[in-house]
């Protein structure tokens, strides 16, 4: 392990910005934190986590996939991937860390999506323990453990330092260039985290439970008539996608500049009714299936299918978010009790 | 060639065929005059006219046919009704194959064969058959219900005529919605039909149609004494990248796009029925 006093912190990203692009998070004018390329004088924010996830830095809202030259009955290919640049993503929290386990899992099984692997090899994320979780955190039920991220590096950070633990090669070797990192034993970091261990085991969705959320209990859960009243409020805006660490789902469209048209791919999310209606027909007519289709593909569909994975990371954005006050705290906890 | 999944080849139409009022069949080679790639019956393909948008289509040609794709398209919404307004050499894009297929090589070898199909729901069986007929000698009995609102209506009707229903060991059953003065085959709806002819229950049975055709006709099959195992279908759900990444054609655990389209209605069973 490694340390740093945090006078020297624009030291560190200084040197982490030369040659790649280093984002960290940091307040806008608004005071909202979010995921921003660092230059001098750039501070690092102090809340807890950024509005948007991490997520944005592999999977960007919009892209370019390709673009077409139409001339008369004559179609041309035109390259328009943005090329991908290596890049740091520093103060990474523990759960959308592990949310990029949960997009590899869709984006890199075969055949993989070359725009995300791209990123993914160009990217090295440098990760930050929590020390104040919130009363929205729930990541623990998920298995992950906000005071020992997961990351390519991993850091600690105190009133005075900032610790520093490279996990692998990556991280090794985005280390081995930081001359200003000093030798550090290990005592105050693990003294800080059995102080915000004491915090997460107070939090009041700590218990959340799991239990019977699995591909064996797929139509019992499907079938529940809970979901009357779980979606009944959902107003369909798509705000708890979109903020979501781990809802993938885009669309591909188009969009003709006059000389071209660019095909591009953008979010989009299962709670709009546009998303499954065809010419033929619509197979999630109203708002409930919508609703259904979000929470069981993240509690039920996607572990299924990945060994036990869930589809949620706890981070809680969805349920800071959400203009109804609906969330998955609450979808667990509603459907669950009939598993208790 | 470009081998990144999402992004397409550009494929010519070479031929365009009027089939009903509402249905053409396009043939589609890559830049090169070739055939754009080989296929299993049953797969599909994703055909875009740039500017106008991109959809999933399956592909009506058999995998033995080595020139050409072939696609017969309703003209239902936006991509068809700007595939059913252009003309022969017009380029398109094309990326696939995508999806399972049936399992010709497998679960249909040696097994009587009964398709069952509505409208352009024939679409995705002509490969099949066609497939089937190829190799004839690996499969047992062919029976083909094939039924349309009219006889302008029934896709492939020439070929149906000419080809399948010379041939020995294929009975080709037809079958229109209403009465016609120049129909002399028989009038009525293909669940009833397919009762009506009262197959053996040990075919294998192949069906697409529209979802009202395959529910009375599954219906139909059931009271014969049909096994569900032995039951098999081609869906259609909205799709955009069809590599089971973008989320639409998720059903349950499964990925139409991906882990289908083609499922047994024992697969269906456990499965939420949002399609």
């Amino acid at each position: 392990m490694k340390k740093l006093p945090l006078s020297k912190i624009d030291e560190l990203f200084k040197a982490l910005s030369a040659g790649q692009k280093l984002y960290i998070p940091a307040d806008d004018a608004a005071g909202q934190a979010k995921f921003t390329v660092w230059q001098e004088g750039l501070a690092l924010s102090q809340k807890l986590n950024t509005v948007r996830s991490a997520k944005d830095l592999f999977f960007p809202q919009v892209e370019n996939l390709v673009g077409f030259k139409v001339t008369g009955k004559q179609i041309e290919l035109i390259e328009s991937r943005d090329p991908a640049e290596p890049f740091v993503l520093f103060g990474v929290r523990a759960c959308d860390a592990r949310s990029f386990d949960i997009l590899d899992k869709v984006f890199l099984a075969e055949p993989a999506d070359t725009y995300y692997k791209a990123r993914r090899e160009n990217g090295v994320v440098v990760t930050m323990a929590c020390t104040r979780p919130a009363e929205t955190c729930f990541c623990t039920v998920f298995g992950i453990d906000p005071t020992e991220p997961a990351g390519d590096v991993s850091c600690w950070m105190d009133g005075e330092s900032l610790y520093w633990q490279a996990n692998t090669e990556k991280g090794e070797k985005l280390t081995a260039g930081l001359s200003m990192l000093e030798d550090s034993g290990e005592e105050a970091v693990r003294a800080q985290q059995e102080k915000t261990r004491e915090i997460l085991g107070k939090l009041p969705l700590k218990d959340l439970n799991l239990k019977g959320f699995d591909g064996e209990h797929m139509m019992e859960l499907f079938q529940s008539p809970k979901w009357a009243s779980l979606s009944e409020s959902c107003l369909g805006c798509g705000t708890c996608t979109f903020v979501c660490p781990t809802c993938q789902c885009y669309d591909i469209e188009e969009f003709n500049t006059g000389s071209e048209v660019k095909r591009f791919r953008c979010w989009d999310s299962c709670m709009y009714s546009d998303f499954t209606k065809m010419s033929a027909g619509q197979p999630r007519p109203t708002q409930l299936e919508r609703f259904r289709q979000r929470f069981m593909h993240k509690l039920v569909y996607f572990p299924t299918n990945n060994d036990g994975m869930y589809g949620c990371v706890g981070c809680g954005r969805c349920l800071q978010k959400c203009p109804i006050s609906m969330n998955i705290a609450k979808v667990i906890k509603t459907l669950g009790e009939d598993k208790k | 060639m470009n081998r990144d999944p999402l992004i397409p080849m550009i494929g010519v139409v070479t031929k365009i065929r009027v089939d009903t009022p509402d249905v053409k069949t396009f043939r589609v080679v890559g830049l090169d005059g070739k055939k754009p790639f080989v296929h299993i019956p049953g797969q599909c393909a994703m055909l875009s006219i740039p500017g106008v948008g991109e959809a999933l289509f399956s592909i009506t040609s058999s995998p033995t046919v080595e020139e050409y794709l072939e696609f017969s398209i309703k003209k239902c919404g936006c991509v068809t009704s700007w595939l059913h307004a252009m003309d022969e050499g017009q380029q398109i894009t094309i990326r696939g194959p995508y999806g399972n297929g049936f399992p010709v090589d497998t679960d249909f070898a040696g097994k009587d064969l009964l398709f069952v199909a509505g409208g352009i729901g024939l679409a995705p069986l002509h490969s099949v058959v066609n497939y089937c007929r190829h190799y004839r000698s690996r499969y047992g009995s062919i029976d083909i219900v094939y039924g349309s609102r009219s006889k302008e209506d029934l896709v492939d009707f020439q070929e149906i005529l000419d080809e399948w229903c010379r041939e020995d060991g294929i009975n080709v059953h037809l079958t229109i919605d209403r009465a016609q003065p120049e129909w002399d085959g028989h009038v009525g709806f293909v669940p009833n039909y397919v009762k009506e002819l009262g197959f053996d229950t040990s075919k294998t049975v192949v069906m697409c149609g529209p979802p009202i055709m395959i529910k009375f006709t599954l219906a139909g099959l059931m009271e014969l004494g049909f096994d569900k195992k032995h039951i098999y279908t081609t869906m259609e759900l909205k799709m955009k990248c069809g590599l089971g990444k973008c989320g639409r054609c998720n059903i349950g655990s499964k990925y139409v796009c991906k882990d289908g389209p083609v499922f047994r209605f024992d697969q269906l069973d456990a499965l939420p029925d949002e399609y």
